[in-house]
């Protein structure tokens, strides 16, 4: 697995720890939604720091009261057809004010590389041998966007009247 | 009507680029045909028995006579001369390839057009009134929210993944022409005690295995929260709805399952808590932008009648008989709306061939406000502005072109979905079944007797022929390898929305055109009177004298 | 064991085809391969597994078919009209040509 944030191949950080093994002070430990949930008084007080992978079907906002706790919350794609990760990264982003790293797992291809960002991701862990570059020429297919996202892109129309604002001038 | 601005031009010329990429990766097996199905969908490819299919939005249905041209052009150069208009206001197309995909689109963006999203897991083409602008009865054009509901859904970033396809519907008029109640969303505008417009919002309809009529969550969203309020249907169902069966997938299993006051609570929470972020409601300038495209025309100020239409009704019968079917009014004077049927005696539903696509686009030049062209889910065309003292030369120029058949509304202007001998899912052909009943009913003056009457077709249970909204609808099974059809009756698609049920045992390809006239002579025989229609005698008087006529007394 | 060949379509052009005996892809059902026994079947398998792979091929699956005039036919209407042509607009395409109506087949 190689790993791009914002725009380059960077290196792993973090591990990803299966429910049983125990969390390390030193070592960057993503654990799971039912884990946190379960340990959370515990993880919560640990010196290590944090993230929480998060499932499609699992609810985000149970981690609200902890966002500022977490460094990184992965959102999975079991298949890259199952799109309810969108949805949990605009809420993340949008409704409960996550600034820190959401992490695109799982079936994570090229030509979803953008709408993955415009919905708040910043990270992406991609197969081995997928380049920087190509995620640069994916996210750049497009110039203008018809919806306002959370990526601080905004909608069309925002230019579209801006434009007409200064042809007006 | 809409006109793309520089932003929606380099969209739309992205997109071509984009999918460009893509073919190309495929082609090169870079990616997988797993990988790269639901790209392709959503630039309307699918694969076919015999080819690729490439359905070819008409937003809303509006068009114009150059795009009409452009779509003979396509028919002509990368198909083999004729197109198909479907139930959803858009046009397919049978022999396509996938190399030359991205160029079709690139010709249809030089025209303001594209196949974005007309298939795969993600809000599909927004369909409305084809008579939108000219009806009689319309409170405001819903055009104006298709359009905005249009440029919302494109590329949405939440929502181009979803478990299911997402179809909406908009109406503006009192009487439904748009069949918002069998679509996963349908928006009729509606004013409120204070006389403010917004819509009422109905989910969870649709055809398919599972047959459901809409169900009413709100009865107004003011128009200018629209978008939010649909942002919050769709983050409920693309959070909430199945992804574990694609037969369960649809939005309104999860209204069926979870309960329509249920989906209600969380839809409202969800707007609710949407209403402290960023907001995806348009901002005043820009809906107003889209709304100017859709002023009124500039109509010449006319008498109510035209002395030469009324003189030609007189004298010519056809005309006559043409006129009373396939024109409608209009709600400005001296005008009226022309329906187009594409239901020639014997032909194949929906299907028009190049060299009338172009017949279509020049009387649209000459005599349509301009050039307008409508597509209505029944898969005919309108005309909806024509000045009555044009009538008589636009009736002149379709004899001309075979496009002139007075049956709107009638027998033989049935709904038929490609069935076995295109689609790949199919189990039974409807082309030649319809076929088959236009012939049975050939006689004009016989359908013009037995008066309003819908008949739709589907050679397989997804119902893209609409058979179970149809007065008498017919659906194509496979048993034990032989075609075989089921017969339902009493379905609608107007705002007396039903699902037809079955009659009985189902028939064989030539049995089944025997039993619709078999209900059509019951009907003939039961009517109070030549006033009431099919559907009426049906309501008053139940399947029973149907099905005993069908199967004999004893069955019934 | 039931005699089957295996058909698919083009990817670049989505055009119907058959596997040869010479092992190209044909548009035409009469020069499709044939194979009646178990391994044979499983031979045709795995070529369309291997074109599909390739990306030469998609939808590649084994029909039953019947030798007639000396050719083989699908047996299922389905697979008939994919090698046959539509049982409509038969001014058009292979449905035009006399000798392959589905009609005669039938
Ligand atoms: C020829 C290739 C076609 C394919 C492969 C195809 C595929 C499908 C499928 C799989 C469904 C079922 C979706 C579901 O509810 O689960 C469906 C439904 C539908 N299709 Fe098609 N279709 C084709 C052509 C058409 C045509 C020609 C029309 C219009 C005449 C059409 C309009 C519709 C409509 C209206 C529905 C019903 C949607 C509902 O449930 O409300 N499709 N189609
Ligand atoms: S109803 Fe069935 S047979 Fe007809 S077009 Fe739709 S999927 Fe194909």
């Amino acid at each position: 697995m190689a790993l791009i944030k914002n725009g380059t191949q960077v290196s792993d950080q973090w591990i990803t720890a299966d429910d049983d093994t125990p969390v390390q002070a030193d070592i960057p430990t993503i654990v799971s939604y039912k884990r946190f949930l379960a340990e959370r008084e515990t993880l919560v007080r640990s010196r290590a720091e944090l993230g929480v992978k998060v499932s499609p079907g699992e609810d985000v906002t149970a981690l609200e009261r902890d966002l500022a706790r977490l460094q990184v919350i992965a959102l999975d794609f079991p298949k890259f057809t199952d799109g309810r990760s969108y949805s949990a990264a605009r809420i993340l982003r949008q409704r409960l004010g996550f600034e820190g790293e959401i992490r695109a797992t799982g079936d994570v291809l090229r030509d979803q590389y953008l709408f993955m960002q415009r919905a708040g991701f910043d990270s992406y862990e991609v197969n081995d041998g997928v380049e920087a570059r190509q995620w640069l020429d994916a996210v750049r297919e497009f110039s203008h966007y018809y919806q306002p996202a959370p990526n601080g892109t905004s909608a069309v129309w925002a230019r579209r009247h801006a434009h007409l604002a200064a042809a007006a001038e | 009507m809409y006109r793309y601005d520089e932003f929606d031009a380099q969209l739309v010329q992205e997109r071509v680029a984009q999918f460009r990429g893509q073919v190309a990766r495929r082609v090169a097996g870079e990616m997988t045909e797993d990988e790269f199905k639901p790209l392709r969908l959503m630039n309307g490819l699918y694969l076919q028995i015999h080819a690729y299919m490439l359905r070819v939005a008409i937003p809303y249905g509006t068009f114009n006579a150059p795009q009409m041209r452009k779509l003979a052009h396509i028919a002509r150069v990368y198909d083999k001369g004729y197109g198909h208009f479907t139930t959803r206001q858009n046009i397919q197309y049978n022999w396509i390839t996938l190399e030359q995909t991205p160029d079709i689109l690139e010709e249809l963006a030089s025209v303001e057009m594209h196949a974005i999203q007309t298939s795969g897991n993600c809000i599909r083409n927004t369909t409305a009134d084809p008579y939108a602008g000219a009806a009689v009865d319309e409170h405001e054009d819903p055009r104006i929210w298709a359009e905005i509901i249009r440029q919302w859904s494109s590329f949405h970033p939440e929502f181009s993944f979803l478990p299911r396809k997402f179809k909406i519907a908009v109406t503006g008029a009192e009487n439904d022409r748009a069949a918002v109640r069998v679509h996963d969303i349908g928006l009729v505008i509606v004013r409120n005690d204070a006389g403010e417009v917004g819509f009422k919002v109905m989910v969870g309809g649709g055809q398919g295995r599972t047959p459901m009529i809409a169900k009413t969550i709100r009865e107004f969203v003011p128009k200018d929260n629209l978008l939010s309020y649909l942002e919050a249907v769709l983050r409920v169902y693309n959070m909430l709805g199945r992804r574990d069966n694609k037969y369960k997938a649809r939005i309104k299993i999860l209204v069926h399952e979870v309960g329509v006051e249920e989906v209600t609570r969380l839809v409202e929470a969800e707007w609710e808590a949407m209403k402290q972020e960023t907001s995806v409601d348009l901002p005043a300038e820009e809906r107003d932008r889209i709304a100017a495209y859709f002023a009124p025309p500039a109509f010449e100020v006319l008498a109510d009648t035209d002395t030469g239409f009324e003189a030609r009704k007189f004298e010519d019968r056809d005309f006559r008989h043409w006129v009373r079917t396939n024109v409608k009014p209009h709600r400005q004077a001296g005008y009226a709306i022309v329906d187009i049927s594409l239901k020639p005696t014997g032909g194949i539903p929906g299907d028009i061939t190049a060299d009338q696509m172009d017949a279509v686009a020049d009387i649209a030049e000459a005599y349509a406000v301009d050039s307008e062209i409508r597509a209505t889910y029944q898969q005919n065309l309108v005309l909806p502005h024509v000045r009555l003292q044009d009538l008589s030369a636009v009736y002149d120029r379709l004899v001309e072109v075979g496009l002139a058949t007075g049956n709107i509304g009638l027998a033989g202007d049935i709904i038929a979905c490609p069935g076995l001998d295109y689609c790949d899912l199919a189990n039974a052909r409807s082309i030649p079944v319809s076929q088959a009943i236009s012939e049975r009913f050939a006689d004009l003056n016989r359908q013009y007797d037995i008066g309003p009457l819908e008949i739709k077709i589907s050679g397989c249970i997804n119902a893209c022929g609409h058979h179970h909204v149809g007065h008498i609808g017919i659906l194509g099974v496979d048993r034990k390898g032989e075609e075989h059809y089921q017969l339902t009756l009493g379905g609608r698609a107007d705002d007396a929305a039903a699902i037809g049920k079955i009659t009985g045992p189902g028939f064989s390809a030539d049995g089944i055109v025997d039993a619709v006239e078999t209900v059509v002579e019951t009907y003939l025989t039961l009517r109070l009177d030549p006033a009431e229609r099919f559907i009426d005698t049906l309501e008053r008087l139940g399947f029973q004298p149907f099905k005993e006529r069908l199967y004999g007394a004893k069955a019934a | 064991m039931s005699l089957k060949a295996l058909k698919a379509n083009r990817l670049i052009d989505g055009e119907a085809v058959w596997l040869t005996e010479a092992g190209g892809w044909s548009d035409r059902v009469s020069a499709a391969r044939t194979e009646g026994d178990a391994e044979g079947h499983a031979t045709l398998e795995q070529i369309g597994v291997q074109a599909t792979a390739d990306s030469l091929v998609v939808n590649a699956e084994l029909i039953d078919v019947e030798f007639r005039d000396g050719a083989p036919v699908p047996t299922k209407l389905k697979e008939r009209i994919r090698a046959l042509g539509p049982t409509v607009r038969l001014d058009l395409g292979k449905q035009s040509e006399p000798k392959s109506r589905l009609q005669e087949v039938a």
